[in-house]
């Protein structure tokens, strides 16, 4: 069963970037540009995992991800955040607020694969 | 009675009484009811001077050479008279420098070398361990012969023994152990143990008791009174001879000679440092000191003739060693109470000497050799340890036991060559060396490092050569030859009588070769050379510690701009203008200045606006804010390795700890109100510098994550291939675009741009402006109309960053336009004094609550319709800055659905030039 | 803090006095046989110039605390 992924971030170069490799690696993949959007689809196809952007406009990061561990039909879902921060502080709460795994950018497309490919537990 | 277990018992138990009053002093000490704020405590602590050398040793030697023994204290003597100036600046330049060891101090005056701390501490080390090594022979010794009371039998030679039974090796670890208990319990930031010095000072009256017990006893009770004794040793002319001195065997230069040593040895042994230096609490406790040293120094050697003379026609040829006599005379006479408690005061004046030396030694170890060493081996995982302080604990008792440990071993190798005193000078002559680029450091500005370092080493090698080694050979493990024939059969190189210079004793000869290399060296290469930048500041900061601080807590040299003005205004906000201008007067006239307008804005001025500050805010935030009100520059890589250093090292950590919670105490509700303020600049600041930090990583993941997947796949599509470089390079392009612009607006807000005021046609810049967007507005297909005067009214401004502004202006207006309805309109008109021009759009509009927003950095709004904007978010608050350079105002009007006009006035008249002439043309830089 | 400057001075010159009397040649003067009260001269004179040394540096620190 293929595994499919949420991708949210609002830099349209680096979601560009991030579907191609999920894409490349047969996964299903999913867009979300803000928080809004990324609770609507994560209501209508449930993802198997998120790849979070921390700094998004209105809602951000932080709070996607609280929601998510909040509502207890996405407990399984994986959450993978992405970042340009990388202050000890941010990495704590990420991590505090039910985050899987904590990556900063600019990231290395061959650990972020692999980090996924762990975190969804085998190839699809 | 007096069996082994006894004698342990009372040796644990003395031992015990002196770590109960170091705790109790230690105790008091953090309660802030601090009980060695006492000149006496000081005055009886620097009696650590006298150790098993003169409760034991001082017999022996006036057993041999008369009253040869006496330089040794009354140097001392003429040295604390001359402490009133001497001491006083060494005092004063360690508290306000914060040093804590002689080789701190040292390589501090010399610019901060980690070289010359760490040559230092190894002839620290190696210089003393010959001292040590001797209190664990004369406490051993004592300990053995007490052992076979009522008998007298001189303890065995140590060779014979082996180590495992050697007591001497017991006392060593015993020793060790409790110096790790009295001085490395915790890290104290200032080096202090307030606890320790208690300890000593009571330590101190014990062996002036005892000894003075045991002298009473002797003259007094075996004989009729000082009377008695001398005559009756008149009789023998070989004891006559020691009551006075001839000039048989070079006496005279002896005397001479060991005056000067034991003057230094007073202020360069660690321990003396230490105690009466870096443990000082009060300099004013220096003027009780002065006299009362003395005295003490007197009592305790008023007796040593008699005992000496005494114990010598008692034990006549029965081979008693006389360093000895002041345990065994009152043995032979059965005096079993005095016995123990003549042995008690050995046991003290030595352990007290062991205790505080090897806590000196080995803070010196732990902060100048290993620390600095470690620092830049991996100084990664250093800087990550959150405490270090159990790794410094640990160097420290390492060095502790290690010191020990090799005293011990000195112990066994030379021991038993050489009287108690003799010993002892050798490490006199060591410690000697320090005194020139000490004395040299706090009086001579030209002593430079190199010549310090050449000096010291200098010295050091005449040292071990003529000293040391000579002792080695005495003790066998050298061959004889090499004392008395000279190396290779080189008469003229005989370690003890270098170049001929025969008939004075090993001391003195080694005294005169070593100073004369040391000074000589120190000050030839010191001339020869040239004191580096840090040097030279240091080498100011000592010598002229009185006329920088009167007081201060700490100074640095420090580089930066300041404007005066600005550190009054600060001062002002938080004393007043009124207090602040006056004190800044008082400053002025201080420094010997006419006016505030002569005050150069220096360190010295920081400094004293830092202090102003501090006063009602506390030093910590003062500095803070003062360093936010100045702009310093970026140190050099020098400056930057010594924060580094002294950032890691708990030391400053603990410092900033120590001041801080001071501080705060005596806070009141002002302060805290600054502190709310500070943190609250703090927490924007930090909210930037992330924000600037993720604004250049988001394009650099893009360019990576691009180019990781172009490499992964040699067999993409060329029309994917194609799209994904393109946007690598618009993402190298947004990054310089970006990292441009954070530059520009950096330079523009710290006043560093260069601005080119030029006298233009405004016309004419908005038609080239124009001209520059009109690509875009093409791409876009948005119309573009201006709406300018006739004649082209002109002002004073810089062409560069006018059009800077004006394509801001424009390119925003057409990226917010709707395509192919875009609509976008430039008027230029004369208002008062000044021009206008207007930007028009029919985009979108910006709702009011986005007026002030967009202004910011980094900030962008209206994403709805056109997606995430592909700007800086800088743009804005550059053109802002811009205009407002030219006394202009930038803002913007609209509303949301009613499109845009951003609007900015230029004066005619430039707010910077003289009234009159608003026509000048000038080129060139302005401000 | 600086006090008065006499008493830097007062001082040093009881150090100079000090090692004129304490060193050679003036100590040459008291090496010959000799005592008082029974006291050889040397040891005598040794100890007196202590005393007086100490008392002097004394006078002078404690007349300046007043």
């Amino acid at each position: 069963m293929g595994k499919r992924i949420l991708i949210v971030d609002d830099e349209p170069n680096i979601v560009i970037s991030l579907e191609f490799l999920m894409k490349r690696e047969g996964y299903e993949v999913d867009i979300a540009p803000d928080g809004e959007a990324a609770l609507k689809a994560l209501a209508e196809g449930r993802p198997d995992l998120v790849l979070l952007d921390v700094m998004l406009p209105r809602m951000n990061g932080f709070e996607i991800c609280s929601r998510i561990r909040a509502n207890p039909a996405w407990r399984e879902i994986k959450i993978l955040v992405l970042t340009a921060k990388g202050r000890d502080s941010e990495i704590a709460r990420g991590l505090g607020l039910g985050a899987d795994l904590y990556v900063t950018k600019p990231f290395s497309t061959r650990d972020l694969v692999a980090q996924v490919r762990r975190l969804l537990g085998g190839a699809t | 009675m007096l069996q082994g277990s006894v004698i342990v018992l009372v040796s644990f138990a003395y031992l015990g009484v002196l770590f109960a009053i170091a705790y109790y002093g230690d105790k008091r000490s953090e309660a802030g009811r601090s009980i060695i704020a006492n000149p006496y405590i000081y005055a009886f602590s620097l009696a650590v001077y006298c150790t098993t050398w003169t409760f034991y040793g001082s017999v022996g030697r006036a057993a041999s050479s008369g009253i040869g023994f006496l330089p040794v204290y009354l140097g001392p003597t003429l040295a604390v008279a001359l402490w009133w100036y001497v001491m006083r600046k060494i005092i004063r330049i360690s508290k306000t420098y914060r040093i804590t060891s002689i080789a701190d101090f040292i390589a501090s005056r010399y610019g901060k070398s980690q070289a010359l701390g760490g040559l230092v501490t190894v002839i620290a080390v190696i210089g003393v361990v010959p001292y040590i090594s001797l209190q664990l022979k004369a406490i051993s010794g004592s300990f053995a012969i007490l052992l076979h009371y009522p008998d007298i039998v001189m303890p065995a030679k140590v060779v014979a023994r082996p180590f495992f039974q050697d007591t001497a090796l017991y006392i060593a670890m015993t020793l060790a152990a409790f110096t790790i208990l009295f001085g490395t319990r915790h890290l104290d930031a200032t080096e202090r143990h307030e606890g320790l010095v208690a300890a000593i000072a009571f330590e101190s009256v014990v062996k002036l008791l005892a000894f003075l017990a045991v002298g009473a006893f002797v003259t007094f009770g075996i004989y009729g009174g000082f009377a008695d004794i001398f005559q009756r040793a008149e009789e023998s002319p070989r004891l006559q001879a020691l009551t006075t001195l001839s000039n048989a065997g070079g006496s005279y230069a002896t005397w001479s000679f060991l005056t000067f040593v034991s003057m230094l040895s007073i202020m360069m042994l660690p321990r003396q440092f230490q105690i009466s230096v870096v443990e000082n609490v009060d300099e004013n406790h220096l003027g009780k000191a002065i006299w009362l040293f003395p005295l003490y120094l007197l009592l305790i050697n008023i007796f040593v003739l008699p005992v000496a003379l005494g114990g010598l026609m008692l034990f006549d040829a029965r081979g008693v060693d006389a360093d000895t006599f002041v345990l065994t005379l009152p043995m032979a006479q059965r005096k079993e109470a005095l016995a123990l408690f003549a042995y008690v005061g050995g046991l003290s004046a030595g352990t007290g000497m062991v205790i505080v030396e090897t806590i000196a030694l080995s803070t010196m170890v732990c902060n100048d050799l290993v620390m600095p060493v470690l620092l830049r081996q991996r100084w990664f995982r250093l800087n990550e340890r959150r405490d270090a302080s159990a790794l410094l604990l640990s160097i420290r008792r390492g060095a502790i036991t290690g010191i020990l440990l090799l005293g011990y071993v000195h112990f066994r190798a030379a021991g038993e060559a050489y009287a108690l005193v003799a010993t002892g000078l050798i490490s006199f002559a060591a410690v000697a060396q320090f005194a020139p680029a000490i004395f040299g450091g706090i009086y001579w500005k030209g002593g430079t490092r190199a010549g310090a370092i050449a000096g010291l080493s200098a010295g050091f090698a005449v040292w071990a050569y003529t000293l040391l080694l000579p002792s080695f050979a005495k003790s066998g493990w050298l061959p004889a030859e090499f004392l008395t024939g000279g190396p290779l059969g080189s008469a003229l190189l005989k370690p003890q009588e270098l170049f001929g210079l025969a008939g004075l004793d090993e001391i003195s000869h080694c005294l005169f070769w070593s100073m004369l290399a040391n000074i000589g060296t120190y000050v030839g290469v010191s001339l020869s050379g040239r004191a580096g930048v840090a040097e030279a500041s240091q080498a100011s900061l000592f010598v002229d510690v009185f006329r920088h601080t009167q007081g201060f807590e700490r100074a640095r040299i420090w580089r930066g701009s300041a404007s005066v003005q600005d550190l009054l205004r600060l001062i002002g906000r938080f004393l007043g203008p009124d207090r602040a201008h006056e004190a800044f007067v008082a400053y002025a006239r201080r420094r010997g200045l006419g006016s505030l307008d002569d005050v150069p804005a220096d360190a010295d001025l920081v400094q004293f606006a830092e202090t102003q500050l501090a006063g009602a805010i506390g030093g910590a935030s003062a500095r803070v804010l003062v360093a936010s009100a100045v702009h310093e520059e970026p140190p050099g890589l020098d400056e930057v390795m010594d924060i580094l250093d002294e950032a890691s090292q708990v030391r400053a950590y603990s410092r900033e700890l120590e001041q801080k919670s001071r501080e705060l105490e005596a806070a009141t509700a002002e302060l805290r109100a600054a502190n709310t303020l500070l943190e609250e600049l703090d927490r924007m600041k930090d909210d930037f510098i992330s924000t600037v930090t993720h604004e250049l990583r988001t394009p650099l993941t893009s360019i990576r994550a691009f180019t990781e997947i172009l490499l992964d796949d040699p067999h993409m599509h060329p029309a994917e291939r194609k799209r994904f470089l393109g946007i690598t390079v618009k993402e190298t392009e947004r990054l310089t675009r970006l990292i441009n612009q954070m530059l520009d607006l950096a330079k523009i807000e710290s006043r560093s741009a260069e601005w080119h005021t030029t006298e233009l046609d405004l016309n004419e810049v908005i038609r080239e402006s124009a001209e520059a967007t009109s690509q875009l507005f093409r791409d876009r297909n948005v119309a573009l109309a201006l709406a300018l005067p006739q004649s082209g009214p002109r002002i004073m401004a810089d062409r560069d960053r006018l059009m800077q502004v004006l394509i801001n202006l424009l390119s925003n207006a057409v990226k917010f336009c709707p395509p192919r309805e875009g609509r976008v309109e430039i008027r230029c008109s004369a208002v008062e004094g000044a021009l206008r021009v207007d930007v028009q759009d029919n985009g979108p509009g910006i709702s009011p609550s986005d007026h002030q927003t967009i202004f910011e950095k980094f900030r962008q709004v209206g994403d709805t319709l056109t997606g995430k904007p592909q700007g800086t978010g800088l743009g804005l608050p550059i053109s802002r800055r811009i205009v407002e350079h030219f006394g202009g105002r930038l803002w913007v009007e609209s509303d949301v659905g009613r499109g845009a006009t951003f609007s900015f006035v230029l004066p005619l008249e430039a707010p910077a030039a003289a009234g009159g002439e608003p026509a000048r043309k000038a080129a060139g830089t302005v401000e | 803090m600086k006090r008065s400057g006499m008493t830097g001075q007062r001082l040093a010159a009881i150090f100079l006095m000090g090692w004129l009397l304490l060193d050679y040649p003036i100590l040459s003067l008291f090496t010959r046989s000799g005592e008082i009260a029974g006291i050889p001269l040397l040891y005598a004179y040794l100890f007196g110039v202590w005393v007086l040394l100490i008392a002097l540096m004394a006078l002078v620190i404690e007349r300046m605390r007043n």
